[in-house]
């Protein structure tokens, strides 16, 4: 491992995944097949060292001034090196003193680490500060330069360097554990163990530490390579006891006689670097496992949408959706979205592709509110960012069309797609809070659509962006301009988000369950914003919802969607009053089941 | 900001103070009798006295201290006790070349380390999986075998670039380039392993959050969403990689000058611990406190500047 790799590199990493280390994770890890051959390679080596004098029955020491610098063969399996020394029985005994300096180096640095960061995280005060101290000033020193410091003083002794290095290797574990515990010590499953008398070292124990067992371990394995990597390097540069057989002082032989015999740098070198390869890819095999299980539901989450899709079953052809009538005897708007046939799918591993959505038509006039209303899974949300072509990754569109205004945005191109985006079609998101870039005002990310669609220069961006915001209902538009996501609240947030939406006077902006993520009274609020711009600006809305009340509120016309397919369409006043496809009537009576308070249509709307 | 930055640099100077102080104590403790050490043990006890009494070391340690913290803060930091060279000039001359390394290698990996990290996230497939066994060779490889793997192609085989010695950029710049590649690339090597993988990584990630989404939603270039948004979302992780690894840096290149030969401070280093040259030892304490401070500092206000929450805390 290299002498950048330092110290508590890894500690960020591994303490989000941490809480999902179980033990399964050790049945899993032998699953792992690089894992497997990595800690093979490794008990190969350790064993290899550990029966060093089986396998050789030359001393290591063994001086013989008749043989220096023998090739390979006869009698010396790898030859002799520069004091006529057998390189293969050196390797081996080399290997026995490598390993266990680095081990304890490992051993100190994991048993400090860990005991200072369970004391630490589990009880805190004065020694938590006095710890975080002594870590960042261990972390503010050059490993090296101490240890040279060490042995100036100390004298060149394997074991006292080696301590010396765990210790300065203690922030590794330290932080790893002290993250693990303080973020455990408040949880409901301690807390309830606390109350139930258990004492803190069985708290510890039986609670914490298997918490952190995997990542401990996977620490230990970085530990153990920087540890011989340091340890080599300073043999090799000579400042190693010489008295016994390292890898470092093989190096150190084999450099300078690197010109007679370059074999001799190769053995001990190959030997460091198999061991370093195998450590390391012990680690990432283990961490590889340790963020699966970290990750469970996300891989839910597909399962369960593939699962809902196999439960659709063979989609039928026909289009068997129900149309409701126009009651109304004026001339329908004309149209602005015209969907097709739509099916978009997400090809899996086996080579199938999962539909999502399937056989999907839907028509949006221009100045209308269109609700588009549906369960969980139903592809409703699949739906909307198809016309965006914003799918996630692996997702494709993979039959029909969609026309906007007579133009195919399945087929256009991407430079082209990226014309209509936010130029024409524009999005409101569903999640306030994580649809705004953290690391930019809010000003910028305002300001950056404008100045490329309208090509509008830089202070014309900036009036316009203060006149949306006001006109969304934003107190104070300067300050709010020059914010951070942060240091605004979740109303705030979708407000900005709807004034970026219609920034660019888009022609259709699609609104994916806007209020799902807010509070109760934000959410009226953030509707009666959305009705009067609409009304302001004219703009079509097709709005994602799982909520009648939202339809009833807001919507012209609605499509109900079911599993992947749209089940009944219409004005929204003639399939409140009338639902004919029994989804719809299901959806209607879950509605009226839970909240009788609601009242009718009819009610609501006048 | 201001506050944050003099925070931030008062905390690091009570930090320096603190080492500076253990360090003092500790080598002077176990220093044993200096004069001895220095004189040789042929020397007649008469001698050794009178030398321990003209480095003044007879008055009590703690008091030696504080004359010495004196002496220090106004720049002068005593004379090495085997040249008589003032600790001064014995470092600033040689800082210089360390740093050239340092910093050229830190300047490497990290456009290399972005750029290789952006792609291993972007194309995926076997750009990927190249990265990745590179990565880990990388970071199990020990910095200064890599440099005589390198001495031995590009120096002694192909004679592209010198084996040992350094020339300065100012004197003659062919020179430098020649002296300064191989120790450059040999630093960057591990550096680059450790902070692609988390350039890679963080890159993953941010593109999987949803303001990616809106901000595409917004038909802003996909070059702008990369570079502009992404990359600086997660410069802040692989930024705080490179920082921790720079401590470690400074030590891969007392190894590194060994190798090639360069009179930096790693020369300096090696040198004074052997011979146990206590005030040159403490010298190098101070200059490396110093610089690692500077480096900290730098890296948190730049933090500051990536990610505006930081600036808060």
């Amino acid at each position: 491992m290299s002498e950048a790799a330092v110290t508590g590199v890894l500690a960020p990493d591994v303490t989000s995944e941490i809480r999902a280390a179980r033990s399964h994770l050790a049945r899993r890890f032998l699953k792992n097949p690089l894992g497997i051959a990595a800690l093979s390679v490794l008990v190969l080596i350790v064993l290899a060292a550990i029966c060093a004098p089986l396998l050789t029955s030359y001393n290591p020491n063994g001086v013989s001034v008749l043989s220096i610098l023998q090739g390979p063969g006869a009698g010396h399996l790898l030859g002799t090196d520069g004091a006529g020394r057998d390189v293969w029985s050196r390797l081996l005994f080399g290997g026995r003193y490598t390993l266990a300096g680095a081990l304890l180096a490992t051993v100190v640095a994991a048993v400090l680490g860990i005991a200072g960061g369970l004391v630490a995280g589990y009880y805190g005060k004065w020694f938590e500060s006095a710890a975080s101290w002594v870590t960042t000033l261990l972390m503010a020193l050059p490993g090296i330069v101490v240890l040279l410091a060490a042995r100036a003083v100390l004298g060149p002794s394997l074991w006292t360097v080696m301590i010396i290095f765990g210790v300065l290797l203690v922030p590794a574990f330290y932080r790893l554990v002290y993250a693990a515990v303080s973020g455990v010590r408040n949880e409901l499953f301690v807390d309830a163990a606390r109350v139930s008398g258990v004492s803190d070292l069985r708290i510890i124990t039986r609670h914490i530490l298997t918490v952190v067992r995997a990542p401990i371990i996977l620490q230990a394995s970085i530990v153990f390579g920087i540890a011989i990597a340091v340890q080599v390097g300073l043999d090799f540069l000579g400042f190693g006891d010489q008295s016994i057989p390292t890898w470092g002082n093989m190096l150190n032989d084999g450099f300078t006689n690197l010109y007679r015999d370059p074999q001799l740098v190769v053995w001990p070198g190959l030997a460091v670097v198999i061991t370093g390869v195998a450590l390391t890819l012990f680690a990432n095999a283990l961490r590889d496992e340790l963020e699966q299980s970290a990750r469970p539901r996300r891989r839910r989450a597909a399962v369960v949408m593939a699962a809902a899709a196999r439960a659709a079953g063979p989609v039928r052809p026909e289009n068997d959706t129900v149309v409701h009538e126009e009651a109304s005897s004026s001339a329908p708007a004309p149209l602005l979205l015209h969907i097709e046939g739509l099916a978009v799918g997400y090809p899996q591993a086996d080579g199938s592709v999962t539909r999502v959505v399937d056989n999907v038509s839907l028509d949006i006039r221009r100045g209308e509110v269109h609700g588009l209303v549906g369960e969980s899974g139903s592809g409703k949300t699949q739906t909307a960012w198809s016309v965006l072509r914003l799918l996630p990754a692996g997702g494709e569109i993979l039959e029909g069309s969609i026309l906007l205004d007579g133009e195919d945005l399945s087929r256009v191109d991407s430079a082209k797609m990226r014309e209509i985006r936010g130029g024409r079609i524009a999005y409101i998101p569903q999640e306030p809070m994580s649809n705004l870039d953290p690391s930019f005002t809010i000003g910028t990310q305002l300001t950056e659509p404008m100045r490329t669609k309208l090509g509008v220069s830089k202070t014309e961006a900036k009036a316009r962006a203060l006149k949306l915001l006001g006109q969304v209902g934003i107190p104070n538009p300067e300050r709010t301009f020059a914010s951070y996501p942060h240091e605004l609240s979740g109303g705030m947030a979708q407000r900005v988000l709807i004034a970026g939406a219609v920034s660019c006077e888009p022609d259709l902006v699609i609104a994916d369950e806007p209020t799902t993520a807010l509070d109760v009274t934000i959410q009226a609020e953030i509707l009666d914003l959305l009705r009067e711009l609409q009304r302001e600006l004219g703009v079509t809305i097709l709005i994602v919802t799982h909520n009648f009340g939202v339809v009833a509120d807001l919507c012209d016309r609605v499509s109900v969607m079911q599993k992947g397919r749209i089940v009944e369409t219409g004005s929204t006043r003639s399939l409140f009053a009338d639902p004919q496809h029994p989804y719809t009537r299901s959806l209607f009576d879950a509605i009226l089941d839970e909240s009788p308070a609601r009242g009718s249509y009819a009610e609501v709307r006048s | 900001m201001l506050t944050f930055t003099v925070r931030r640099l008062l905390y690091g100077v009570l930090l320096l103070f603190v080492i500076v102080t253990l360090a003092y104590l500790l080598l002077y403790a176990a220093a044993g009798n200096v004069g001895r050490t220095i004189l040789g043990p042929t020397a007649t006890q008469a001698t050794v006295t009178l030398k321990n009494q003209q480095l003044g070391l007879n008055s009590p340690l703690i008091s030696r201290y504080f004359s010495w913290l004196g002496h220090a803060l106004s720049g002068n930091f005593g004379s090495s006790w085997f040249t008589n060279q003032p600790v001064s000039t014995a470092i600033v001359t040689r800082l210089q070349v360390t740093l050239t390394l340092v910093f050229g290698a830190v300047i490497v990996s990290a456009v290399l380390s972005a750029v290789l990290g952006v792609w291993a996230a972007l194309r995926g497939g076997w750009v990927d999986r190249i990265i990745q066994v590179f990565s880990v060779l990388g970071f199990a490889v020990p910095g200064f075998l890599i440099a005589v793997f390198l001495v031995r192609i590009f120096a002694l085989q192909l004679h592209w670039f010198k084996p040992t010695g350094y020339v300065q950029m100012t004197y003659y710049f062919g020179g430098w380039v020649r002296t300064v590649t191989l120790p450059v690339i040999a630093l960057s090597i591990g550096l680059v392993a450790g902070v692609a993988q988390q350039v890679r990584s963080s890159v993953i990630d941010a593109l999987r959050q949803d303001w990616v989404r809106t901000l595409r939603s917004r038909g802003i270039s996909e070059r702008s969403v990369l570079f502009k948004h992404v990359l600086r979302n997660a410069g802040g992780p692989a930024l705080s990689v490179l920082a921790l690894s720079f401590v470690g840096l400074l030590g891969g290149a007392v190894i590194i000058e060994q190798v090639f030969g360069i009179p930096g401070l790693g020369q300096v280093a090696v040198l004074a611990t052997s011979e146990g040259d206590v005030p040159l030892v403490m010298g190098l304490v101070v200059a490396i406190g110093v610089i690692v401070i500077l480096v900290n500092l730098t890296i948190d206000l730049l933090q500051g500047f990536l990610n505006p929450k930081a600036r808060i805390s």
